[in-house]
């Protein structure tokens, strides 16, 4: 009977778990789609940067300081065509304008090859190896983005970079989650008194303009803190400030859900709060967070971008973009030496794409939208 | 209206009060006192440290007494107009922040009329003209516009303009003028260099005002009201212009408050980019070299600047929608 009223394709809709029914409503929007494969391309690219880079992001290359972006050729001097290759390049002096420059020394012949073996790294830290995945050998050299002041590869560096300066949106989101859900939690869920002092507490966060705050934070740390130590303390800062606007959303969400009656049908059966609030309101808005999260990530990632080209974020040897992005801040460097300013994209691209994934989830978990 | 905008000055108090509480503490976050930072800094030079001089600093700031003593000293001191010493440029700072802090407001309010100037006609056009190919072609540029950061767009501007068209664009005035007494010259040079940071630092968020008209736009012409306007045969640019659009740019006198605070952040910024006279790159000098009088007292002013901008907003929306005025949103 069922049959004859409605057709198979509705009988699977009216099926779908509400999972599935965003997951279609998702896939329709083409923009948020790219930027979901764009964000797994480069999360997969931070993971496995070792070895996807040609070099490891401390090598220098003493014969190509600043060398621009190495040229590969298709045809050898016979003019036939051959695999892609390099040729050699050495240090020149150009004595008309009084800099060193890189030239190819013509008639050498460097192929680019897949799996060849390179500088030795530590595999995420546990395993020595030493193949990567392209590249040249010596002393031929591949600098698909050019090199920098010292002759490292920037491409690698900016591979190494992405890695960071992801991590860092991951870590300090995942902190200010907590810190958001537990007190817009307290705020929303019991009202009263600590959801008033909670809610000035945030009012007055949100008067500090952020980037003077994060200065000043930052730049408190003491000079001789390591690396890593500074690298979670700039996580913390970025959290610190920006678990607001999460704490606003579940506020408002729990302030709206606690009236409903399934809570109050819960709390006649006796139900704790704590079981409450994680096992029947929570789950009635995780879409919400999630989508505030993706949207909350890519301005982790500026800031840290921010502070650390201005030289009070992250330092050496931890290179994240912004690390990358200091060698640039200078005009005459840049007119020099463009390619410096590769590392931009990479942002634009990582925050464009979050922000596509973002909008595009908002709209699929959204009800009422079609 | 009175009592409204009373009551709300003094819920401003707090604010003031916890902010000054946070600006403290940055300036007393470095290890050690600024003291024993300005000490080592001068025997380091080879210069001699005066006993008296010291001792003269340490009773002024009450280095001497506990915690919140040395805190009710500094704000005391800073009602009273003494925002301390920077020991970095071994001058008051007030003698060093009162202009740049002047620049910063010229340049932050510009912005935002800017912002607005440019957002308004064509979010307007966006929601009239839905899914033409302007309209699409405004989204895009309005999602790169956000998704680029006002540093790097600097950064990017400065290397086109100087690589292609030999120009430097930094500064905010000309060499000639830049220590000039201010005449009507200097007023035409200021503002042939202003033009730069506002469109830099005002391109994110004319993006986003313009998605938000766009949005709110589309959900007015949807409303019964509008139906009803042009049945009774109103001209079509009258008619959006006169209601749907009036409704539709009420957020952006609402979100001053928290726009102001993102204005500044990116002027900061991107003043450093530019090398503006602004605040932006002193601040980033004081922290820096640990001046943390002058970096606090930035840090102070700077947020007090959006607070006492939050103010007039509210003052502003109260006058403009009168269900605020009378109290329906309590307590803000």
């Amino acid at each position: 009977m069922t049959e004859d009223l409605i057709s198979k394709k509705q009988l699977k809709y009216l099926n779908a778990s509400t999972r599935k029914l965003i997951w279609w409503k998702y896939q329709k929007h083409t923009l948020a789609m790219i930027g979901l494969i764009s964000i797994a391309g480069m999360y997969f690219t931070a993971i496995f940067c070792e070895f996807l880079a040609p070099y490891n992001k401390d090598t220098r290359h003493l014969e190509a300081i600043f060398a621009p972006i190495t040229g590969i050729h298709f045809f050898d001097d016979q003019g036939r065509l051959s695999r892609p290759f390099v040729r050699q390049s050495i240090l020149e002096l150009d004595m008309e304008k009084h800099r060193a420059t890189v030239v190819e020394i013509p008639g050498t012949h460097f192929p680019i090859k897949l799996f060849v073996q390179g500088d030795p790294y530590l595999f995420w830290g546990l395993w020595e190896w030493n193949r990567h995945l392209f590249g040249v050998e010596q002393p031929g050299t591949l600098f698909l983005f050019g090199a920098d002041r010292m002759g490292r590869d920037v491409f690698s560096r900016c591979l190494y970079g992405t890695r960071i300066s992801l991590s860092i949106g991951m870590i300090g989101v995942f902190l200010s989650l907590l810190l958001g859900v537990t007190l817009g939690g307290i705020s929303g869920y019991f009202g009263g008194w600590p959801d008033g002092v909670i809610q000035r507490i945030i009012e007055v966060i949100r008067c500090f303009p952020s980037i003077p705050l994060w200065m000043g934070l930052s730049a408190a740390m003491p000079p001789h803190w390591p690396a890593m130590k500074v690298y979670f303390a700039i996580t913390l800062i970025l959290s610190l400030v920006g678990w607001t606007d999460l704490a606003r959303m579940v506020r408002g969400k729990l302030m709206s859900l606690r009236e409903e009656e399934f809570v109050l049908a819960a709390k006649f059966l006796g139900a704790s709060d704590t079981r409450i609030i994680f096992k029947h309101l929570l789950p009635s808005f995780t879409s919400h967070i999630i989508v505030s999260v993706t949207l909350a990530i890519p301005s982790m990632i500026l800031a840290e971008t921010a502070l650390s080209f201005l030289g009070i974020g992250l330092r050496p040897p931890i290179t994240s973009l912004g690390v990358l992005l200091k060698e640039a801040q200078n005009v005459t460097t840049v007119a020099l030496y463009p390619w410096l300013l590769i590392p931009v994209f990479f942002v634009i691209l990582i925050v464009l794409s979050f922000n596509f994934v973002g909008d595009g989830l908002r709209d699929a978990v959204d009800p009422y939208s079609r | 209206m009175f009592a409204y905008i009373i009551r709300r000055i003094l819920i401003m108090i707090p604010t003031l009060i916890a902010i000054s509480i946070i600006s403290f503490t940055i300036i007393q976050l470095p290890p050690g006192d600024f003291l024993t930072t300005y000490v080592s800094q001068l025997s380091a030079s080879g210069e001699t440290v005066d006993q008296a001089e010291l001792e003269s600093l340490k009773k002024r700031f009450g280095l001497d007494e506990p915690i919140y003593i040395q805190y009710f000293k500094w704000a005391w001191n800073f009602l009273h107009g003494d925002f301390g010493h920077s020991f970095e440029w071994n001058k008051p700072v007030s003698e060093l922040i009162g202009e740049r802090l002047q620049l910063t407001v010229i340049i932050s309010v510009c912005t935002l009329l800017f912002t607005w100037a440019v957002a308004v006609p064509i979010g307007v056009y966006s929601a009239v003209r839905q899914y033409s190919w302007l309209d699409y072609l405004l989204t895009v540029f309005g999602f790169i516009g956000l998704a680029t950061p006002n540093f790097l767009l600097a950064l990017i501007l400065l290397w086109v303009s100087y690589a292609y068209l030999g120009l430097s664009i930094g500064g905010l005035f000309s060499p000639e003028f830049a220590d000039a007494p201010w005449s009507f010259a200097k007023v035409l040079d200021f503002l042939k260099h202003l033009w730069i940071p506002v469109v830099i630092v005002g391109l994110g968020h004319t993006a986003k005002f313009i998605r938000i008209i766009r949005g709110n736009l589309l959900d007015e012409l949807r409303k019964p009201y509008v139906v009803t306007a042009r049945a009774k045969g109103l001209s079509e640019t009258h008619l959006i212009l006169k209601y749907p659009v009036r409704v539709a740019i009420n957020p952006l006198v609402s979100t001053i408050g928290w726009t102001l605070p993102e204005l500044i952040s990116g002027i900061a910024i991107t003043a450093v980019v530019l090398n503006l006279p602004t605040t932006g790159p002193l601040l980033l000098s004081a922290l820096m070299s640990q001046d943390m009088q002058l970096a606090g007292t930035f840090i102070m002013f700077l947020s007090s600047l959006t607070v006492v901008g939050t103010l007039l907003s509210d003052i502003l929306l109260a006058w403009v929608d009168p269900r605020i005025r009378f109290g329906a949103r309590e307590g803000l």
